[in-house]
Formats: C-alpha cells, structure tokens, sequence
C-alpha cells in the first residue's frame, strides 16, 4: 500500500506492506532513534508521535497512521540545535546507554505540550511507560522539570 | 614516582593464613610474577611494570567534575549508532529455532520441508557445523568456565536451547522455516532442583564425552558438578563453641534477567579483504572475537569485532551469544547476516543471575564479637556453567571480608540443572550472598540485643585492615593479599542514618493495618580481576591539539569513554572535550579484557594515566625544542606549554603542526597497558524504609537511601547515576522480578508478566557519594558500577522484618509471600515460641 504521512515535518510518500509495523516502516525510512525494545508495546523504546499523542509504534501498524503526523526523536532536535529537552537530558546526566531516551524524550515531549507546568508526578506519570534499566530515572524526572521552567521563562532555544 | 614504588604500600596487615583444600585451583602463572617482582634485570627492561600506586596531583581540573558525556547529545538526538541502526543490501536474517523441552535427545531433525519455503537460504543443524566444546563466557583465556557448550548439538538441555539456524530473506520468513522444522526427540528426564541434582541417579545433563574444563579445577560432569570451592580460615567450630549464639538460615536468592532494553544483535559481514566482521552488542570484543574464532575453528585473523554503541548489558553481554551463529551463517553464505534476541528470548535463551541456595551460619558474643561464620553456598547454573566457577568463588571473596572474625569457612558448589543459564549478572554473587549475611547480621543483633548498626559498626573492616578471603579465593586460581587502602563505610552509614532519619524513625512501627519498618545492609565488591585483567589505551595528537583515544574498553552507555576522557585530559592538561575517544574496534583499538568485574574505571583508568604521561612527555619535549627552553623548565596548563617563567608559550596546536610538519618530525602518540595490583572494594551502606500492609502483605518501599564509597568518583554525576540505576535494578528484583516455570518453561518472558519497575513505582530514592583516596587506582578512584545493586534484598527484608518481624529468605517479597510468612508466625507464637536460634548457648 501507500502510505502517505509526514515525518518530523517531511511529506513522505512510502510503499508498504499494510501488515508492516510502524517501526519498522520508521526505521527502513531512517529514523533509526526509533528502538525496538520489546516488540509488545511494553518498554517504550519505539516511542513516537502521532497527531501530538506518543504511541508505541511497535504495535500501530502502518496502514493505521495514514495522512497522520508523526514526531521522533530526530524531529525534536539535533547535536547541534537540540531540544531544551534534549539539552536538559545531557545536562542533568540522564543518559547513560541511551537507548530508551529518543521514546522517553518524545513521552515527555508530549507532556509538555499539553502541560508545561508539570508536577514530579505529572511526569512520573508520563514517563511510566518507558522502561530505563540504567539511570533508576532520578535525573531525567529532574530533567524534565528543569526543561518545563526553561521553556516557560522563554529562554532562547528550539521549543 | 609512582612507577617505582613497590608492593609495601599496599600490604599492611598480616592476615591470617587461609587453608583453602583439596580442590584448590592451581595457579597457572607462568610468566614473570607481578606482585613482587624478583625477575632479571633485563626482563623487567623489556616489559614495562603497571605501577602499583598512581601520582596524586594537589588539585583537580578536569576529574571529579560533573562533566558532560562525551557520546550524551548524540545519544538524545538519536544520532549514535547502536548494532541495528546500520543497513546493509542483501541482508539474510537469522532465527535460532529453540527447544520446547528441557532435557531431550535430537532423534531425528528434517529440514527438507522448511527449505522449500519462500526466502529460506540455509538451514544448520548440529550435523552441518564443527562440534568444538567451548564455554560462551567472555572471560579471558583460558577461562575458569567449563567447555560444555556447542554451536549446536544433538542434545538440548533446557527449553530454548539451539536446535537449528534459520537464515531467510525476511524474519518472518525465517520464524515460518522453524515451524516447517521436523524434529522428533527423545524426551529424557530433567532435573530442577540444584539439590537434586547432586544427587546419585539424577539425569545427567552433560553425559556427552568431550566437556572439560580448561584450567586445573574441579569438574564433575558425571554429577552435575560444574564446580566446587572450599576454603577455611581458623577454626569454625572452635567460634562456634565461644559464641554465645549461634544462628544459622538459608536463603533462596532467586532468578533474575538482566534486561537491558537492547537485546542482544549481531550483524555479520565479510569485508573487501574477505575477513568476518561482527558488529555486536557486547562488552567483550576482544573475547568474542576469540571465542568466535574457536568455535568456527578459523583463525583469530579472519575476524573483525566492532562493539558501537551497547543499549545497555549489565553482564548480560559478557557473554559470546550471537557471534557465533552470525559468523556461521555470513561464511556459509557470504552474505551479511542478522540475529537479534526477542525480549522472550533474551528472558529465556540468553543469560541470567545464577539463583543460589545461601546458607550462613554465625556466632557471635554477646558484647557483639563475631566469634565465627560460616558461607555454604549451592550456585544453579541451570544447562551450562557460563560464569559457573567465579560466580560462586565471588560469593565469599566479595562478602565475606566485609566483617572481622578469626574463624570463616566457605564452602560451594556450581550445579547444572535443565533450567536457564547463569551467567554474569552486575554483582555476581555478591548480590546472592550478601542477602544472606546481611538478614543474618540484623537476627543476630537481634538475638544478642544490639542495635543493627551499631553491631555492623564494631565489626565491619576499616582503612590498614586485611581479610585472609582475599588471598584465599580468587577467580580460578589463589586469590591476591591486600590490605584495604581507602574505606569511607563508617560515613556511608552515618550520613545515610541522618538522610533516612534512623534515630527517630526505627523502632516506630505505628498502630492499625499499616506497619513502618527500616532496615539496612552494608556492602562491599572489588574493583577488576587483580594479577588477571589487562587493559589498553593508544592516544595520538592532532593537528588542532586535539588527541585520538582508542579504547579496548568497552563503553555500554556507563560512561566510560567520558571517565576515561576526563583522566587522559587531567594527565595531559587539555579539555576532556579534547579526547575523540572511539571504542571498541578489534582491529583498531588495543586490548582490553572488556566491561566487567568493576573493572574498567579502575584499569583502563591506570592504562590511561600511562599512556597520556608518554605522551605528555613527547609534548614536552616538542615544546621546548620549539620554545629553545629546557625539558624541566616546561609546564602545560589548559592546553599551552609554558616555558621558564611563562615568558615563552606554545599551544598544543603549535606542538603538534611543529612536530608533524616544522622540524624532527614524528607522530606524537603513545601506547601503554596496566594490570592492577589489588582489587580495593567500594564500600556502601543501604537503607530502606518500607509500609507493610498487614491485611494484604503488599510491602510499599517508601524511602531508599544509598551511600558508596568509589574513592575518587572520576565524574560525580556518573557515578551517581551509576548508584541510582542499581538501586533500582536491585529494587525490582527485591520486589517484583521473576521467573515462573512450569516443567523448565518460563511463563512469563514479556515485560508485561515479567515487572520491571518504571518510574510509577519508584521510592523516594537518594544517593550520595562519600569521597575517600584509593593510592592504587587512577586519581584515587575505585569502582562504582555493581555494589549498589546489592543491597535491596537485604536492606527490604530488614526493614520487612523491623515491621512485621517476618524473615522472608525467599525473594522477592511479594504480598503473598509477605502475608504467608505472618500467618505462620502467628500461629507459631500461639502454639509454642520456636526459636530459630541455639539462643543462650553458653561456651
């Protein structure tokens, strides 16, 4: 089948098996920050958007996401313009093997968007979903609040 | 200097002799003797001696900084590459076709029906492949692990074991040919309970003729006796009659998966040289690439091994795995190849905590003198013994040392069952055993009336101490003598009493359905394999002033490209931005045993400081040629050589065009190893405070409070959140985490049966670092990464205890268990108090 659906912002016109899993579609298309942890909608790795919601894409087929919009990890930032929440990942040592952060980023994206003021439980609440076996998630709770308060001050950076 | 400084720093106490018996492992040691080197002038010439001690500059500027990981953005940005996040055209990919029984016999196995399908390109059974009997361990050779296991064999010895190599076009055409596999087996019976395993007439699991283990240890395949390790210290029954009570329990720590959210994959490839290229998730290259080599019975040569980025291992990936079954598959074929674990297969086929039968017994006085103890330890390997002798050996040598007492016996055996595979697991061995003297201290403070702290306080070992265990049990050989050079428990346990607020907080249970408890344990690991492990750096300049850092050391997201960025920066005098640091790469990166054994901060952290003063000195010497100043004149800060006085300044820039391009050109870079000397344990101390629910059972783990001594923590921030990850991983394997079998099969391998803890479930969870002086690491520095999984099962079951005063022995605490063991203790206290204890035993 076609599907027709925008990547971080990108139109992209992609022939696939109806049958396909999204992440899988995502990562032939590229977008390799999207992890495969579990392949049962468990662990939170293949976090992305779609439509402004995060969903595990390990258990969305492709054919439910057409003419949606999705954000991954890439979409958010880059090494060298990273998302305030990206930054505040680095700094406050929240990343250690990383491969959970691209779907925990996107999770607390999400939040965000909908809550920019949130409590500690707000994001525990957001993040419960994304499964961390190094970092006993201390310092990316405090990551993202740090992040909210950057944002809501409008200090200068990607939003 | 440093490099000079023999063995009399590091020994200060005569320890008492151990007598470790009969099946002693011989040293091996052929080569020229480390540890008090009497060796020929000219030999000690040619190989360069790892210093005993390191320099210890009077400040700091780039270690024991909270700086950034060097790999951290690209990590958010999900920019860094994993095994997986590469394509390559004409990709096969591979399915290993599991066993669905135990403990079976392959009678007959037709693969002609599964080849026929759509995209299948090959099929392996144990009649195509060598049969090679080897250990999967990645340990260095030759390894204290038995050679029990075959790329495939004719025999399957617990449910999930290889029976064929599937590889196809598509994975699901791959999953369809292991369905369309025939295979008719001989189902044999199978043993689950370790015990029963020892037994005379058990099933046999490794009947076949050609295991053996390759170091002179014992081995009893006919007994399902993978190892055994005893060794004694004074006289235990002697402590036993001067005790005043006597105590003894077993415990049941049990199964446990690593889990990393990676699991494990192997890419294959044959480059344009026509050599095998692995990229893989692992933390050892350099013994993947062996073992691989082995197996497939080709030469060391022909293989390439590429560790990228690791999405987590905790032991998991110390492991040969995939290595093989890629290599078999890419040769065969020569086609690229992929295998990457299913989360089911990662619970199932890959490695796991060796669960353990604990058995301590203690004697203590009254005035809290621990007169002796007793460690009895039987170590499930389940179907082979990956890890199957220094699991065991690690139980006493990492625990046992923590108190002082004249009189310690260890004895344990490694037994094979038809259940999952052990292997290496963060704490390794420790984790199980120190469950079981620590729930002792706390019964034995109890039976004698003491606080619990204060008990562990008098006893526990201090700074000029010695134990006779770290002589005494080593990793398949004599373990080394050392006394303890930097131990900050005294203030682990202080500074965590005032977080947790002990003094007000034990002892107040409250009243109704809910009861508060605290509890707490002290814990101890070491720090690398002394007189064992290897580590490796090459560093070069750039043009820029910048320097190339290749590491054998495996980084697997713990942040070891970073520490060791920061020390290499600290010894040069430049940024730790200033590394490119680049790890693992068997044919770029020089060796180094890998990720394991708390090692790597520890080791390549020594290898590093070596390395970078060569080079340091090479700038000095560029600089002063360029500045026409003297050697000794020249001191570098911040990436500038000064000259006399500081009047002439050169930038390291400057150095490296002057000396690649201007004048006696040579490519300023260096080489260097170390071998540690020691092994100085990290000390913690861990608290938990807990609610019990005493209608349900269900156990709400309030508080946790963890402090741990690493010496010098290279980057605070790191090592931090080294503590917390292994909090939490020790927290959920206390609480929630296991495995349920029905004949051999785990039931629940998916993350939704199998609870792992997520940020919902988390405590009011604080760590702090407590900041000593280790002389013999790099910039005092000990390791940090495994102790801190430890200490939840028995700082949990203490505060358990100090609630509802159950003694739960079989983790984890679940409500059930929790309300089970009330119910007894209530209907024990109505029919008769039954002491567990000889209480009152007088000498």
């Amino acid at each position: 089948m076609k599907l027709n659906v925008k990547i971080n912002g990108k139109k992209f016109d992609l022939e696939v098996n109806p049958n396909a899993m999204l992440i899988d579609v995502l990562r032939d298309a590229g977008f390799k920050s999207v992890k495969n942890g579990c392949s049962e909608g468990s662990c939170g790795a293949c976090a992305v958007m779609i439509d402004g919601r995060p969903k595990n894409s390990c258990i969305i087929l492709a054919g439910q996401v057409q003419n949606s919009e999705i954000l991954t990890a890439e979409g958010l930032g880059n090494p060298e313009t990273p998302h305030i929440l990206q930054r505040s990942f680095v700094d406050h040592g929240s990343t250690q093997c990383g491969y959970c952060n691209p779907g925990s980023l996107i999770s607390v994206k999400a939040l965000l968007d909908k809550n920019p003021k949130p409590t500690e439980a707000d994001v525990k609440d957001a993040l419960d979903g994304n499964l961390c076996r190094c970092t006993g998630y201390v310092k990316r709770i405090e990551a993202v609040l740090d992040a909210a308060k950057i944002i809501q001050k409008g200090t200068k950076g990607k939003k | 200097m440093a490099n000079t400084t023999k063995k009399e720093t590091v020994k200060k106490a005569a320890p008492k002799k151990a007598t470790t018996t009969a099946k002693k492992p011989a040293v091996k040691k052929t080569g020229a003797p480390k540890a008090a080197p009497k060796t020929k002038a000219a030999v000690e010439s040619a190989i360069p001696e790892s210093p005993l001690v390191f320099e210890r500059p009077e400040k700091f500027e780039q270690v024991k900084h909270s700086l950034e990981k060097v790999d951290a953005l690209g990590l958010v940005c999900g920019t860094q590459k994993y095994v997986g996040d590469i394509d390559l055209p004409n990709l096969l990919h591979v399915k290993v076709l599991g066993s669905p029984h135990a403990h079976a016999r392959i009678k007959s196995i037709n693969t002609n029906d599964a080849l026929k399908l759509p995209g299948v390109v090959a099929i392996y059974t144990y009649k195509d492949v060598p049969r090679v009997p080897r250990t999967t361990a990645g340990q260095g050779w030759p390894e204290p692990s038995p050679y029990d296991t075959y790329l495939l064999d004719s025999k399957v010895r617990f449910v999930g074991d290889r029976v064929a190599i599937v590889a196809a076009e598509t994975i699901e055409q791959a999953e369809e040919a292991c369905k369309k596999i025939k295979v008719e087996y001989e189902v044999l019976e199978a043993v689950f309970d370790p015990e029963k395993a020892m037994e005379k007439g058990a099933p046999v699991i490794h009947d076949e003729k050609d295991a053996y283990v390759p170091i002179p240890i014992f081995y009893d395949k006919s007994r399902n006796h993978a190892s055994h390790v005893e060794t004694k210290v004074g006289d235990v029954e002697k402590g036993y009659k001067q005790a005043d009570v006597v105590l003894e329990k077993k415990f049941y720590p049990h199964y446990a998966q690593h889990c990393p959210i990676e699991p494990h994959i192997c890419i294959a490839w044959l480059d344009e040289n026509d050599r095998l290229v692995l990229r893989t998730s692992t933390q050892v290259p350099f013994h993947a690439r062996r073992i691989t080599a082995q197996t497939l019975q080709i030469p060391i040569k022909k293989i390439r091994v590429i560790k990228p980025r690791v999405g987590g291992a905790f032991g998991a990936k110390q492991e040969v795995l995939l290595e093989d079954i890629c290599g078999l598959v890419t040769l065969r074929t020569r086609r690229p190849c992929k295998l990457a674990l299913t989360r089911s297969e990662e619970f199932m086929s890959s490695r796991t905590r060796h669960p353990m039968v604990v058995k301590i017994k203690m004697g203590a006085k009254k005035d809290g003198t621990i007169t002796a103890l007793s460690m009895r330890i039987i170590s499930n390997t389940g179907a082979y013994g990956s890890h199957a002798l220094t699991v065991l050996s690690n139980c006493g040598s990492k625990v046992l040392p923590l108190y002082r007492t004249d009189n310690i016996e260890f004895v344990g055996d490694t037994v094979y069952t038809n259940l999952p595979v052990g292997g290496a697991y963060r704490g390794y061995g420790a984790t199980q055993a120190c469950f079981g003297t620590e729930s002792l201290m706390d019964d034995m403070a109890e039976a004698i009336g003491m606080d619990p702290i204060k008990f562990r306080q008098m006893n526990h070992i201090v700074e000029g101490e010695s134990s006779p265990i770290f002589k005494a049990l080593g990793e398949g050989r004599e373990g080394v003598d050392m006394a303890i050079g930097s131990c900050g428990l005294a203030e682990c346990i202080t500074k965590g009493m005032k977080i947790i607020d002990w003094q007000k907080k034990y002892g107040k249970k409250g009243t109704g359905t809910k009861r508060r408890g605290l509890g707490m344990c002290c814990l101890m690991q070491g720090s690398s394999i002394p007189e064992i492990d290897m580590g490796s750096v090459f560093i070069k300049m750039n043009e820029d002033g910048s320097f190339n850092m290749l590491l054998g050391a495996t980084d697997l997201g713990t942040g070891s490209d970073t520490v060791m960025a920061q020390i290499a920066a600290e010894t040069l005098g430049c940024k730790h931005t200033d590394m490119i640091v680049y790890s693992s790469d068997t044919d770029m990166t020089p060796f180094d045993v890998g990720a394991y054994a708390s090692s790597t901060t520890y080791l390549t952290g020594g290898a590093v400081i070596t390395t970078a003063k060569k080079v340091r000195d090479q700038i000095i010497s560029v600089a002063a040629l360029k500045m026409g100043e003297k050697i000794e004149d020249i001191t570098i800060a911040d990436g500038i050589c000064y000259g006399k006085g500081k009047k002439n300044k050169v930038s390291f820039s400057d150095v490296s065009k002057y000396s690649l391009y201007e004048n006696k050109q040579f490519q300023i870079g260096a080489i260097g190893s170390h071998i540690s000397h020691a092994s100085p344990p990290p000390f913690a101390a861990h608290f938990a405070e807990v609610e019990v629910d005493t209608e349900t059972g269900e156990v709400k783990l309030l508080s946790y409070v963890a402090g741990v001594d690493c010496g010098t923590a290279i980057n605070p921030q790191l090592a931090d959140g080294q503590t917390q990850g292994a909090c939490m991983n020790g927290i959920s394997f206390a609480l929630t985490e296991e495995y349920i079998f029905d004949n051999g099969k785990m039931l629940n391998s998916t993350f939704g049966n199998y609870k792992i803890w997520g940020t919902k479930d988390m405590p009011n969870l604080q760590t702090f670092l407590v900041d000593t002086y280790e002389n013999t690491g790099p910039y005092g520095a000990k390791s940090v990464s495994e102790i801190s999984i430890n200490g939840a099962l028995p700082a949990i079951g203490n505060a358990i205890k100090n609630a509802v005063g159950v003694r739960l022995t079989q983790p984890p605490f679940t409500a059930e268990k929790v309300l089970k063991a009330m119910k007894e203790l209530k209907s024990a206290k109505v029919e008769a108090p039954k002491a567990t204890a000889k209480k009152g035993k007088k000498k």
